[in-house]
């Protein structure tokens, strides 16, 4: 069983029917991607992991544990983590604060994983007196995957980290990825540069109109024919 | 000293005793309401026009409590009777206002009302609340206030300075100053510096990620109103203490309280206070009779020979209203740049 499990997930914002019995999955140490066309439910299924819309049916598991009851709160504090697609910053606090609240349920000493922050982007530790809502594009997307790594997470769910940010950044961003998988974190990230992140990804999802179409490793994806036409741009 | 410097002593005498302590005071007192709106705007994400009735409440809840002190005897000379019930008559009005959330305002939240809805509702609850209010103390007007009345009187104040015009310091206005500086101190600390703090302006800012970063809504919610008890009773009190109780008095400040809000751009705490500021010498400067100082001022032949009011004291509630639009019109977002509500 891996570390997190959606499976079969049937989801839908009221009556329109949204996931079909959409699985996903990703071990510790591992970097699952899930692309596929906009409108795909890809957001949809990052919000039933995390208990923020409720599914009509499948369960999430966690370390074994099924999750599906928890709130929202509750999945955070036992260690899955979520930086949404928008939205994703507190805009008229300071940098410093929006990785304060990051680390709001810990009750330990929170300055060490400040620090750690910082040292993974040390242009937040020059603005952290700035307010969020005064950075640059790939700025808040920094202070977002910032103020997540904040309750020290075993699972960390992205959507859509590199939107708006320059290639420069977007490399960035992908490099400081690998770093928290290779410290042994658990990452599923949506992405819509599909070709890039299915390059780093150890498992990719296809979804399309909330269905697995295809799922493999990076490599078979990018190599697959199919994939490589309808989402990779030939 | 010339006579002419001893003029113009007495001219800003004047100006103090008559304009400067009574808006200090006045604006003191809109001040604190405007913080109450402010806060219920920012997290609650509606316009309470529920908050002057609340003051009215909350007041109420000082009358009872204070007379009940003076019949008991339990008084400390010198010292307002109603200062000391303040504590007490916050823990009821937190009490009411978090029984209005749980009954009325929580449903919509959880229905995810538009905030135009939730603004409906709080006008019931206004209505509902001034009831109550007249339904205890009746709709006429008395005043609660004993102990000292002056830290110095006119009297005390010519008889000390010689001068003609004398400045007197009322107790109540002393009172209003100090505690509402301390209380936005209070506010702002709490707001910027504790982690509750910081919480509740983070749940403001967005409400999902504050959800995602562990944050209890509901929890927010209680200490929002507490808070808003609080700047609610103490503005109430005090403004009873200057001014007299009056049901009818109170529900007319919500004008003035919003208009505080709007100049000062609405969701921001700091511009709530300059706005009320704004507000009330605006208030008392137009509607001064400056008769008086100018024939301090000016040579003899050039005494006006009318009151020199700029409108009528009737009207003043028109200058709220007149500011209001101004604002609107020239700078909707107000003086700090304030955030509209938008219903995703
Ligand atoms: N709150 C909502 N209420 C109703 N329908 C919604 C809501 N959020 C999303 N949808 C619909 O659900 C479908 C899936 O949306 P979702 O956001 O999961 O797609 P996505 O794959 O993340 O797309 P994108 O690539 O644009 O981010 C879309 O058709 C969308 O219009
Ligand atoms: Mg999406």
């Amino acid at each position: 069983m891996a570390y997190l499990e959606g499976k079969n997930l049937v989801a839908s914002y009221g009556v329109v029917p949204i996931l079909h019995e959409c699985s996903v999955e990703v071990e510790k140490g591992e970097l699952a991607v899930i692309v596929g066309p906009n409108g795909a439910g890809k957001s949809t299924v990052m919000r039933v992991l995390l208990g923020m819309l409720n599914a009509t049916s499948g369960s999430v598991t966690l370390d074994g544990k099924d999750i599906s009851m928890l709130s929202t709160q509750d999945r955070i504090s036992h260690g899955l983590a979520f930086v949404p697609q928008t939205k994703n910053v507190f805009p008229s606090m300071t940098v410093e604060e929006n990785l304060q609240m990051g680390g709001f349920i810990r009750q330990d000493d929170i300055n060490q994983t400040i620090e750690e922050v910082y040292a993974l982007f040390p242009i937040l530790y020059d603005k952290r007196k700035q307010l969020a809502e005064q950075l640059s594009g790939g700025q808040r997307q920094q202070v977002a995957f910032g103020r997540a790594m904040m309750t020290k997470p075993s699972i960390m769910l992205l959507d859509e980290p590199t939107a708006g940010v320059s290639p420069i950044v977007m490399d960035e961003i992908f490099s400081n990825i690998l770093d928290v998988r290779n410290a042994g974190m658990a990452v599923l990230m949506v992405e819509q540069n599909a070709q890039q992140a299915l390059n780093i990804a150890d498992k990719g999802y296809v979804l399309v109109s909330g269905r697995n179409e295809h799922t493999g490793t990076g490599k078979e994806l990018i190599n697959n024919s199919e994939v490589r036409k309808k989402f990779l741009g030939g | 000293m010339t006579s002419d410097s001893v003029d113009i002593i007495n001219a800003f005498a004047l100006l103090t005793n008559f304009v400067l302590l009574p808006a200090l005071s006045y604006g003191s007192q809109l001040a604190l309401g405007a913080l109450a709106v402010t806060l219920v705007y920012s997290v609650l994400r509606f316009s309470n026009f529920a908050q002057g009735d609340s003051m009215a409440f909350g007041t109420m809840i000082v009358i009872l409590l204070t007379s009940f002190m003076i019949s008991r005897g339990w008084t400390i000379s010198g010292i307002p009777t109603a200062l000391l019930v303040i504590p007490i008559a916050i823990v009821f009005t937190s009490m009411y206002l978090l029984t209005m959330d749980r009954l009325i305002y929580r449903h919509y939240r959880k229905i995810k009302a538009k905030s135009i809805t939730i603004v409906m509702s709080s006008i019931g609850v206004m209505f509902v609340t001034g009831g109550i209010v007249r339904f205890v103390l009746g709709a006429t007007a008395q005043k609660f206030e004993d102990g000292e009345r002056f830290i110095f009187s006119v009297r005390e104040f010519k008889a000390y300075t010689g001068l003609e015009q004398g400045i007197a310091f009322k107790t109540s206005q002393f009172l209003t100053i100090t505690i509402a500086f301390l209380l936005v101190a209070f506010v702002f600390y709490f707001l910027q510096k504790t982690k509750t703090g910081k919480a509740m302006r983070a749940y403001s800012d967005n409400k999902e990620l504050a959800l995602l970063s562990g944050i209890d809504p509901d929890k927010m919610v209680q200490i929002t109103w507490l808070l808003v008890a609080a700047l609610t009773t103490i503005a109430g009190a005090l403004y009873g203490l200057d001014k007299g109780f009056a049901p009818q008095q109170y529900h007319l400040l919500l004008l003035p309280i919003f208009a505080s809000v709007i100049v000062g751009g609405i969701g921001s705490p700091i511009g709530a206070i300059a706005g009320a500021f704004l507000v009330a010498f605006s208030e008392i400067l137009l509607t001064y009779a400056y008769k008086k100082f100018l024939i301090y001022l000016l040579p003899l032949s050039m005494h006006p020979s009318s009151l020199v009011q700029l409108i009528g004291t009737e009207y003043k509630y028109a200058i709220s209203f007149v500011i209001l639009v101004i604002v609107l019109l020239i700078k909707p977002t107000g003086l700090f740049k304030g955030k509209v509500i938008v219903d995703e």
